[in-house]
């Protein structure tokens, strides 16, 4: 069983939604992610994204491209990122690490050869925002060949022609992505997300991750309510990049502020179904 | 691909040229994106649409633009005799808007009530703000902060058009960077927006949609050619930035072997200083913004900055069809730098009484270094892409001239 699977497994057993935490990989700086990505388990993170930083996040909204500047100035590359889950993996052999990203970074390193070190560092899955299932060819069919989940994106223009396709060839879990439009920005309506989590589980039998728009604690536990995992990222890098100096270097409080924004989405996660 | 006996016969189902082209982007736009694909195959297959856009060039545009026999310069180079296709002449100054009218009346087909664009150098989205005027349609234009700063006429320009021009700070603050921002307005107005993409690239349907409305130029070129020299070109210039005035001439031509074609990429401060535009002379395949094409990237395949005098050459990628052409070596792609435009740009004007776009300039500049070595009877067709007004201000700017 899969990291991702048995995650789900005994989400699912305690009877309980989970919380996916995504930080872009990097940001502000690699010690300090290093350092925030270890502590994030402890703080309720039950899965994780790590962002790959892209010069050009088209489906990112300015918390989250900010954040892959960031990382970028830095020196953040798709070695480095990958040598942080080194890292990560060697103290944790648990939690499940989902790399999110765009195509270019991971067709320049090669796709054969990242999917061996993606394999062999421990990462779990992949979420690319623009490879849709017309392109499978490209990384999906090869990452399914090297045993790491292909999780892609449904969204509220994901009509039911459409899923099914959506749906082929996926692992891991289906991602929705509650509103159209980018990250960062609006929040979708409670009894959308509902008739939607209802309409994608009458097509799968994946989990479903809800992410989108998801902020406070209380919005978490909604989410919780409804779908198997709930998602949570720019408000997270917002809380980061609170916590910067002018010159975009951590300032002492960092780490703990951001872990204790996880620990209370994680009770909000936690407490929404007694 | 049959490549074998046509090299007209893609894109293929996929929207794939060979490997390049595709639909790269973000789930919420496929479904929005295979409906443009039906709206357009549909509209091309209706004798309406056709005479519809066939109304509107003719009167609204202009068409069609002369091919104009360039007597002082072919004496000027002693060599080739060079004809003028003048798209400059068209409504707007330039091409685009050969396909910004096809794009708007297969939006009001798809009964699009929103517009948005991109746009460079402003050409684009000044031709998309007057189709937008034209129609009544509200329109939004984002463009890079850096080329608003550079381009000042034609901002003003689609302002005075009705447009909001929506200045895009994020990443490098050029026309890549306002692509971005369309897709990003786009993923969150899926409902009633149209995408109007400026040139040969982005996902499919739009390089080979944009190409088909651009054709025109290089269709009329072969009726006015034949009818001035009973024959067809032996050389076509045009400047590359994304690619659409280059397709629309070169396309047309592609299966007459005895026509040789030859693209002109910004060369910048030259391609081996690293400050450029030639993605195709200074860079490598990859994914962006919906295609896989030449890129210019770093080796971590992040995008890099692209430096050119002409804004509407600043752009770090090509249509993916331009990029199998190139493999396919059907075409030839070279590089003029920044200094080499520039140079043309006034020769232009001083022998022909016609001052070109910088980015046209960039093919004359390469007419200049190929005609004096050919002999008289060969028959060389530069692309004026568009007119020089918005770029006096910057070429005055670079003499130290304050206007």
């Amino acid at each position: 069983m899969t990291r991702i699977a048995a995650r789900f497994a005994e989400l699912a057993r305690t009877g309980r939604a989970g919380l996916v935490t995504y930080l872009t990989g990097g940001d502000p700086d690699a010690a300090t992610f290093a350092a925030l990505l270890a502590a994030l388990p402890g703080a309720g993170a039950d899965l994780i994204e790590i962002g790959v930083p892209f010069s050009d996040p088209m489906a990112d909204g300015p918390s989250i491209q900010a954040a892959g500047l960031r990382a970028l100035r830095a020196g953040a590359t798709v070695a480095t990122t990958l040598g942080i889950v080194r890292r990560f993996r060697a103290r944790d052999a648990a939690t499940p690490i989902i790399l999110m990203g765009y195509y270019n970074p991971i067709h320049s390193y090669g796709v054969a050869k990242f999917l061996g070190d993606a394999k062999s560092v421990g990462v779990d899955g992949l979420i690319v925002v623009d490879l849709p299932p017309e392109h499978d060819d490209e990384l999906c069919l090869p990452a399914r060949e090297a045993g790491i989940d292909f999780i892609r994106l449904a969204t509220p223009t994901t009509d039911d022609r459409r899923l099914p396709i959506v749906l082929n060839n996926i692992s891991g879990f289906l991602y929705y992505v509650a509103i159209a439009g980018i990250t960062g920005t609006g929040s979708a309506a409670v009894d959308d997300v509902a008739k939607a989590v209802t309409r994608l589980k009458q097509h799968t039998a994946l989990p479903i991750a809800v992410g989108f728009g998801i902020k406070t604690p209380r919005q978490a536990a909604e989410i919780a309510r409804l779908a198997d995992a709930a998602v949570v990222g720019s408000a997270l890098v917002d809380r980061l990049a609170a916590n910067l100096d002018d010159n975009a270097r951590a300032r002492p409080g960092l780490i703990d502020a951001v872990l204790a924004d996880v620990s209370a989405l994680a009770h909000g996660v936690r407490d929404a179904r007694r | 691909m049959p490549s074998a006996n046509t090299y007209r016969a893609g894109p293929d189902e996929r929207g794939l040229f060979g490997r390049y082209g595709g639909r790269f982007v973000a789930e919420t736009l496929m479904p929005l994106i295979l409906e443009v694909e039906r709206a357009y195959h549909a509209a091309r297959r209706d004798p309406d649409f056709a005479k519809e856009l066939t109304y509107y060039l003719e009167h609204y545009v202009g068409r069609p633009s002369p091919l104009y026999f360039a007597a002082r310069l072919t004496r000027h180079w002693r060599g080739a005799k060079i004809y003028l296709k003048r798209e400059d002449l068209n409504h707007t100054g330039a091409h685009k808007i050969n396909s910004t009218m096809g794009q708007i009346l297969l939006a009001r087909r798809m009964g699009k009530r929103r517009v948005i664009a991109e746009t460079g150098a402003g050409q684009h989205g000044v031709a998309t703000a007057t189709v937008c005027a034209l129609f009544d349609i509200p329109c939004v234009v984002y463009m890079g902060a850096v080329d608003i700063e550079r381009q000042q006429p034609n901002v003003f320009r689609m302002k005075l058009l009705g447009a909001e021009v929506r200045a895009v700070n994020s990443g490098t603050a050029t026309l890549k960077d306002a692509m971005n921002e369309a897709l990003r307005d786009w993923v969150a107005n899926v409902d009633d927006t149209y995408y109007l993409i400026g040139t040969v690239a982005g996902p499919h349907p739009y390089p080979a949609m944009v190409r088909d409305f651009q054709c025109i130029i290089g269709d009329e070129v072969k009726v006015q050619l034949q009818r001035a020299e009973g024959r067809l070109p032996d050389t076509l210039l045009a400047c590359v930035g994304g690619g659409s005035n280059a397709m629309g001439l070169f396309f047309p031509f592609l299966d007459d072997a005895s026509v040789q074609m030859v693209g002109v990429e910004a060369a910048g401060e030259g391609v081996a200083t690293g400050r450029h535009a030639a993605s195709i002379n200074g860079g490598a395949p990859g994914v962006l913004h919906g295609n896989r094409t030449y890129l210019l990237q770093d080796r971590d395949g992040q995008i890099i900055d692209t430096h050119s005098v002409s804004a509407g050459l600043d752009y770090p990628g090509i249509g993916p069809e331009h990029a199998w052409l190139h493999d396919m070596r059907r075409i030839e792609y070279v590089a003029v730098r920044d200094e080499e435009a520039l140079d043309a740009f006034q020769l232009l004007a001083r022998l022909e009484g016609i001052i070109p776009a910088l980015e046209a300039a960039h093919a004359i500049a390469e007419a200049g270094k190929r005609a004096p070595k050919l002999p008289m009877d060969h028959l060389l067709v530069i692309n004026l892409s568009g007119r020089g007004d918005k770029d006096i201000y910057s070429v005055a700017k670079r003499r130290g001239i304050n206007l």
